[in-house]
């Protein structure tokens, strides 16, 4: 579905260095027994966000008022597993626009850019430059920029380039989805699918 | 001639066009949906009023939610009941093919499309489910998407994929005793790690994964996904047409003929080029277990958990926070370690090959009386086998129990939860936090060692028990 349009993203940041963050961990299981989209921020890392009783456990990031911001910084490895969108979904709904990491995995990283959620991969040092800054001011800034495909620590002024196909940046800077580009190809389509029969 | 990998050659004859900069237009011959991920497509769908282009392309099955026992009564639970009767609603709706419980063909979406026929040589498969993997064992490029794609299958038979690396991975020698597929998996992962094949399609070849049925080379596919990649492969042969032949909708007569020839085309060429390759012998791989929360944390089950040398700063923070969640210590043997739960079932190692090693294992011995045993045939096919081949009741006898078909404690979305703090030994794919119930601990392993702790009660060597 067509999505927010993203162009200039500038926000303070909440960081989790922890590493391998699978999509389980994003949202476990068994909340993915809705049949629509919505409401699924509600139990973004609910496991560790939350204890069996449903009370906020204190030592985790997001229960940290301290840090708050649309972009979420993550360490290595970061959407490996199952390739529910929810996770996804749930990022997006808590009210994220972006996630950066050293890494990301493959199926995470394609359902973010298809729902308007930018992956933005940075090099080990530039996260752990990030994470060092946020950790000693949680109210330092960092601009992505899709057009230029930059993201900087404005408190310093480091910045680093990202990589993002050209298809793939003009549809979130316009909020389009591959569905309006496919439906323009039905007859080739069509034709392909003819001689594959 | 230009020398094609297997992958090139099926990836390349899909492609109906490649945008500048930016993916190819690639044409899926197979779409499996289940009723998790498949709702909010149709959905979609229905908002900007559009239908399904090819709805015989598309094969349903509910079995991620499905309760494991009453299935011929309606489901208790309000939420997976709607995302059943969704996915009824919208197969009717959209004129797709559904398996549905109870039938003769339902079961796990990636155990009843090889049983059925529907995955081929050469064909492009996908779902919305990672472990679609498992189809590459017939030399198919068979993948899990995300939601948005599955809208864009239905929308226009095609996604936009940009083509991955190619890896290849060679297991040459012959297995030990006690030895599986899944061991060699579980090898391959622990030492390439978890995301040591992100970026690629791999391709495993070599004498060792040359002589597995297909079912063993589908555990080997399955779990692709577990370092990472988007899929694995293997190149079709006299085991795979074998296996294919007779099946419900595969070729018949002149077409199976014709159909084989073009298969037999389905290999690398010899000086085609992979952007990486793996070695390794089968004679160093021994039954393996995993004792972390992702599938990388594996050992021999002989073995030590590893210490923390040579690891810092989040990397070390990270494995000892996995170590407290799993209540292992860095260096101590894992061998001996309490188990509470067995679990045999899952597209890893549901199908009836493992429940026929599991039977074979415990025939007139008895489980031991701290575990709890499930069995969860992957399909009412593989179901109907074991009961007509006797296995029910030698599993029965040593003290299991057997359920009916569906995902089940591979993701604890119904029922069939470990309770938080319990160790669970399963032939499923994933030892996340959490995965088999809240607070859970998984420890995977392949259906033989998995029946030789049902009957020792703690971790040991298949190959030990007799």
């Amino acid at each position: 579905m067509a999505y927010d349009k993203f162009n200039v993203l500038t926000s303070t940041v909440v960081p989790l260095p922890t590493e391998n963050v699978d999509t389980d961990q994003i949202i476990p299981a068994r909340f993915l027994k809705a049949t629509e989209r919505e409401g699924f921020g509600d139990n973004l890392f609910r496991d560790w966000r939350y204890d069996v009783e449903g009370n906020p456990k204190k030592d985790f990031v997001l229960n940290d008022p301290t840090y708050s911001g649309k972009i979420l910084i993550a360490g290595k490895n970061f959407g490996s597993g199952s390739s529910r969108e929810h996770a996804v979904w749930a990022i997006y709904d808590y009210g994220f626009r972006c996630v950066v990491s050293s890494f990301f995995a493959d199926i995470f990283k394609n359902n973010c850019l298809n729902i308007g959620v930018l992956p933005v991969t940075v090099s080990a040092e530039f996260a752990e430059v990030i994470f060092s800054a946020v950790e000693a001011d949680p109210s330092t800034e960092v601009e992505v920029d899709i057009d230029k495909q930059t993201i900087t620590l404005l408190s310093t002024g480091q910045s680093e380039s990202f990589d993002i196909n050209a298809y793939k940046k003009e549809n979130m800077k316009n909020g389009f989805d591959d569905i309006d580009y496919l439906l323009n190809l039905r007859e080739e389509i069509v034709e392909f699918e003819k001689a594959r029969r | 001639m230009e020398k094609k990998t297997l992958f090139d050659k099926v990836w390349d004859a899909h492609v109906i066009k490649s945008v500048q900069d930016g993916p190819d237009v690639f044409f899926i011959d197979k779409h499996f949906i289940h009723e998790v991920t498949s709702p909010v497509a149709f959905l979609n769908l229905e908002k900007r009023g559009i239908g399904v282009m090819f709805p015989e392309r598309t094969v349903a099955t509910p079995d991620h939610n499905v309760p494991t026992i009453d299935q011929d009564k309606t489901i208790k639970d309000k939420l997976s009941r709607m995302q059943v009767e969704k996915l009824r609603e919208n197969c009717k709706n959209h004129g797709i093919d559904l398996h549905d419980l109870g039938s003769a063909h339902h079961g796990i979406v990636h155990v009843i499309g090889p049983e059925l026929g529907i995955t081929q040589p050469g064909m492009t498969i996908v779902c919305g489910d990672s472990h679609t993997s498992t189809h590459g064992a017939f030399g198919a490029i068979a993948f899990g998407i995300g939601t948005s794609e599955v809208e864009m299958v239905f929308a226009t038979q095609c996604i936009m994929q940009s083509k991955p690396k190619k890896m290849r991975i060679t297991v040459e020698g012959t297995l030990g005793k006690g030895v599986t597929s899944k061991d060699i998996i579980l090898y391959i992962i622990s030492k390439i790690s978890a995301a040591g094949a992100t970026g690629y399609f791999v391709e495993y070849a070599g004498s060792a994964i040359q002589s597995l049925s297909m079912e063993a080379r589908m555990t080997i596919c399955n779990m692709s996904i577990e370092m990472g990649a988007r899929g694995g492969l293997i190149a079709p042969d006299e085991t795979t047409f074998e296996y294919l032949k007779g099946k419900q909708y595969a070729p018949i007569g002149a077409d199976w003929e014709k159909a084989v020839s073009e298969w037999k085309e389905l290999k690398t060429d010899e000086g085609a080029t992979f952007d990486m390759e793996y070695n390794f012998e089968a004679e160093d791989i021994e039954p393996m277990i995993t004792y972390g929360t992702n599938p990388g944390m594996g050992i021999k089950v002989v073995g030590n958990i590893p210490t923390t040398d040579g690891m810092e700063g989040s990397n070390k923070k990270t494995y000892l926070k996995s170590l407290d969640y799993m209540g292992f210590a860095p260096g101590e043997a894992i061998k001996g370690k309490k188990v509470d739960y067995v679990f045999v079932g899952s597209c890893t190692n549901g199908r009836i090959e493992d429940i026929r090693a599991v039977a074979d294992f415990v025939k007139g011995k008895k489980k031991a009386d701290n575990i709890t045993a499930w069995i969860v045939p992957g399909s009412r096919e593989v179901e109907k086998l074991a009961h007509e081949e006797g296995l029910v009741k030698i599993l029965e006898e040593a003290g299991f129990e057997l359920r009916q078909p569906g995902c089940s404690a591979c993701l604890a979305m119904n029922d069939d939860k470990i309770p938080a703090g319990k160790y669970a030994v399963s032939t499923s794919n994933r030892n996340f936090e959490g995965r088999q119930g809240p607070g859970a601990r998984t420890m995977l392993a392949s259906p033989l060692t998995v029946a030789a702790v049902a009957v020792t009660g703690e971790i040991c060597d298949p190959r030990e028990v007799f």
